[in-house]
């Protein structure tokens, strides 16, 4: 099923056929990824579809999706492997008698092991799509955690050895640029800014995430979408937002946009009280 | 094509985006894998593999434009060298791509284009425009913006996006306010789309004429964070009005962190003992208290006199993106005379607004609305003096040239000595300091410290230090050495 990424074109195609508009930029960065073997590192505002990215890739090439959803304060043993010690305990009571040096050894095994995200798409026979989701939120310290897996493809584990990764994972990382990342782990990524789409690009996702709205319609939701997205909002309406706009119109059996609708259905769009009356002033001087 | 590639990172260096050696072996090695001849691949491999960072996207894009300009495939109607084959024939019955159209055809021929949404006639008639209007001398070593300009004056872009709006227009049928509204951001796009032609076609006849280097060292621009804010251009305001919310929002998040990570304080034996219990006694988690973290109150003083206006908006802004960082906020501004302006910034509000009503309704200008840094300092150490407590942090923003007027120091020592910590940034740099009518030194005697503070970046060093500075237990000495020695004292 890889054989989907072994042109850029053929990205965008396979991604379309998951109904992901891929443009230039994305499906270049997905045909490289997978050439060289990189992750792919990518930013850009809430709601544009980064996670999505991901799901629609694992889904084209028939690979599973292993998520890790970073949050401050996540550590080793929810991101890698703890040792499972209930059950290395209940080893150790069941057969006293043993020599400690055989138990010691077994304990330590595989069996034991109980693999967190990271490990589990290392240790995976077969190839996966590995995301790191939101990795700007956890510390610099444990962003280090990361490097080897996403350089070597490996985990370290003291007792166990090396585990290699006997295929590839396809590794991406998303982040909402809260802060910055560590020059190290930047190093390691391509990068891919996913930007707001074009009004065209747009009512085409509109199109195929809207089954039943109009082509006329779209094109008026991407249309007064950029609009709103050039005034200075606090939170610009993402493309997720304009998707649950286009289907309350849709519900609402609207067929044209007017100032009235907007106005009446404006709280899908944008979810900041100063923002909405800031966005209704724009609109009608 | 290697030696390319390694001239184009040292470009980008040189711009001030980072590549790393890793990287730029990465970029070779991507490039083996595309086709070389589709320039969108080329250009979106490089940008994955070289710029990690979005805020320097722009950079990238100016620098790929001048190294990757040369071989465009629009390029045949103008070399003289090609026969006059079945190609050329073809081309001259299509619209705006042959030449010995006079002006008022080639306006049309540009109106078409762009009415229709056609892009690759658009691109043909810009070029003809480059070709007939811009008058580029060869060999001289400009940027190509004056040519633009002239090539733009004479297409009369305005009467041009006039009509270009009116047919737009027609075309929708029913007009309200909003479709008005949309059709004119849409044109003024396409417009936007026939000037970045024209600007690259430029760009790609000043390679042409003086190699990829000459032309990049030209264009180099800093990068927006660098971008001093007392000589900010328009568009330079712009670009920094869109990086500042991000620039806050990161720093909050980074100085959140460091206080949870130091909220851990003193062993609290108490809470050990407890717990100990749990484990038969022996104290195998040791409990430590928490310290309440030190938020400074702010009272922030700055010139909105003429020259200081964008440096203040900036520091005002940025400061009170910070909100959440300090316990308390006042603002005052000052050119000959001071005014509070906290109520007009309280959180919530819209900062364009709330600038707008600061420098309309803000009381001032006491004589003539020339800085006079000593009155203002004495008004405001008079009405505000006594409000300043050991807990308040000053900060003045100014650049300290008094119009020869009385500098007053002693108001300032006065302020200096009832607050925790007082510090002066300067948006000039430093070697101007003490010139001319800046009274710098004089008062930089009673500040903990003097800043320079020229873009974003210093001023986000500056907002992180005084967000974390730590509590001072004792009475601070005044008039330390240290702090004499950072300035030169000269008068």
């Amino acid at each position: 099923m890889d054989s989907v990424l072994s042109s850029p074109q053929g990205v965008a195609d396979a991604l379309r056929s998951v109904d992901y508009l891929a443009d230039d930029r994305i499906a270049q960065v997905a045909f490289l990824a997978h050439t060289l073997g990189k992750p792919i590192l990518v930013e850009g505002p809430a709601g544009v579809g980064k996670t999505e990215l991901a799901k629609s890739l694992a889904k084209v090439t028939g690979r599973r999706l292993i998520r890790l959803q970073c949050y401050e304060g996540l550590d080793e043993s929810r991101a890698l492997y703890e040792w499972n010690y209930k059950k290395q305990l209940l080893r150790i009571q069941a057969d006293q008698d043993h020599d400690w040096t055989e138990i010691e050894g077994d304990i330590f095994s595989e069996d034991f092991l109980l693999a967190r995200p990271l490990l589990e798409a290392i240790r995976s026979t077969e190839p996966v799509v590995l995301l790191i989701d939101e990795i700007d939120r956890v510390e610099m310290e444990t962003e280090a955690l990361l490097l080897e897996v996403l350089s070597d493809f490996q985990v370290s584990i003291p007792e166990l050895g090396t585990v290699s990764a006997t295929t590839r994972p396809m590794v991406l990382l998303t982040s909402n640029n809260t802060r910055e990342l560590s020059e190290a782990l930047k190093r390691r990524c391509l990068f891919l800014h996913i930007a707001y789409p074009s009004p065209e690009r747009e009512a085409e996702i509109l199109r195929a995430r809207v089954p039943g709205l109009a082509d006329h319609l779209a094109q008026e939701i991407a249309r007064v979408a950029r609009s709103i997205r050039q005034m200075d909002l606090k939170k610009a309406p993402s493309v997720s937002e304009t998707i649950d706009w286009a289907m309350t119109l849709l519900a609402l059996g609207i067929d044209h946009i007017d100032r009235e609708v907007i106005g009446d259905t404006m709280h899908v769009l944008l979810k900041y009280q100063n923002d909405i009356e800031r966005a209704m002033k724009e609109l009608s001087d | 094509m290697l030696g390319l590639l390694s001239a184009f990172v040292e470009e980008l260096r040189q711009v001030g985006v980072p590549v790393s050696m890793v990287e730029s072996i990465d970029a070779m090695n991507a490039v083996q894998h595309i086709d070389l001849a589709d320039r969108t691949s080329l250009k979106e491999t490089l940008r994955a593999t070289l710029v990690k960072n979005a805020r320097h996207e722009g950079a990238f894009d100016t620098a790929f434009e001048v190294f990757f300009a040369a071989r465009r495939p629009h390029l045949e109607t103008t070399d003289p060298a090609e026969p006059e084959s079945a190609g050329r024939s073809d081309e001259a019955g299509r619209q705006g791509s042959g030449g010995g159209m006079d002006l008022d055809e080639l306006i049309e021929a540009l109106y078409e284009a762009m009415r229709n949404q056609d892009f690759s006639a658009l691109r043909s008639a810009a070029q003809q425009a480059v070709d007939d209007l811009a008058g580029i001398e060869p060999g001289r070593p400009v940027g190509g913006t004056y040519y633009l300009y002239r090539t733009l004056r004479q297409l009369d872009i305005d009467a041009l996006t006039d009509r270009l709006i009116e047919a737009m227009l027609q075309q929708e049928g029913e007009l309200d306010e909003l479709t008005r509204r949309l059709v004119t951001e849409e044109a003024g796009l396409r417009i936007e789309r026939l000037r970045e032609e024209i600007k690259e076609e430029i760009r790609r006849r000043l390679v042409e004429d003086r190699g990829h280097e000459a032309v990049a060292r030209t264009l180099r621009q800093p990068l927006v964070e660098e971008v001093d804010l007392m000589h900010a251009t328009r568009t330079d305001l712009r670009n920094l009005e869109q990086v500042i919310e991000p620039l806050t929002r990161k720093l909050a998040a980074r100085l959140a962190q460091r206080r949870r990570l130091a909220s851990r304080g003193r062993l609290d034996f108490r809470k050990t003992m407890r717990s100990s219990l749990a484990t038969g006694g022996v104290p195998i988690d040791p409990k430590f208290r928490h310290v309440r973290p030190h938020r400074p109150e702010l009272f922030l003083l700055c010139d909105i006199s003429g020259s200081m206006a964008t440096f203040a908006r900036f520091t005002l802004q940025f400061t009170y993106a910070m909100g959440t960082q300090f316990s308390k906020q006042r603002a005052f501004v000052f050119v000959d005379a001071v005014d509070e302006v906290t109520d007009h910034l309280k959180p919530g509000i819209d900062f364009k607004d709330a600038l707008v009503r600061i420098t309309t309704e803000a009381d001032v200008v006491w004589l003539d609305g020339h800085s006079d840094y000593g009155h203002a300092l004495e008004q405001f150490s008079v009405k505000y003096g006594r409000e300043i407590t050991p807990r308040s942090t000053v900060i003045i923003a100014g650049d300290a040239r008094n119009n020869y007027r009385d500098a007053r120091e002693r108001y300032l020592a006065e302020i200096a000595e009832n607050c925790q910590a007082l510090y002066w940034l300067n948006p000039e740099p430093k070697a101007y300091w003490d010139s001319g009518d800046s009274v710098m030194s004089r008062y930089a005697r009673f500040c903990d410290e003097v800043f320079e503070v020229r873009n974003l970046r210093q001023l986000e060093t500056f907002v992180e230090r005084v967000a974390t500075q730590p509590r001072r237990a004792t009475r601070r000495r005044r008039y330390s050495s240290t702090t004499r020695e950072s300035l030169p004292m000269t008068r």
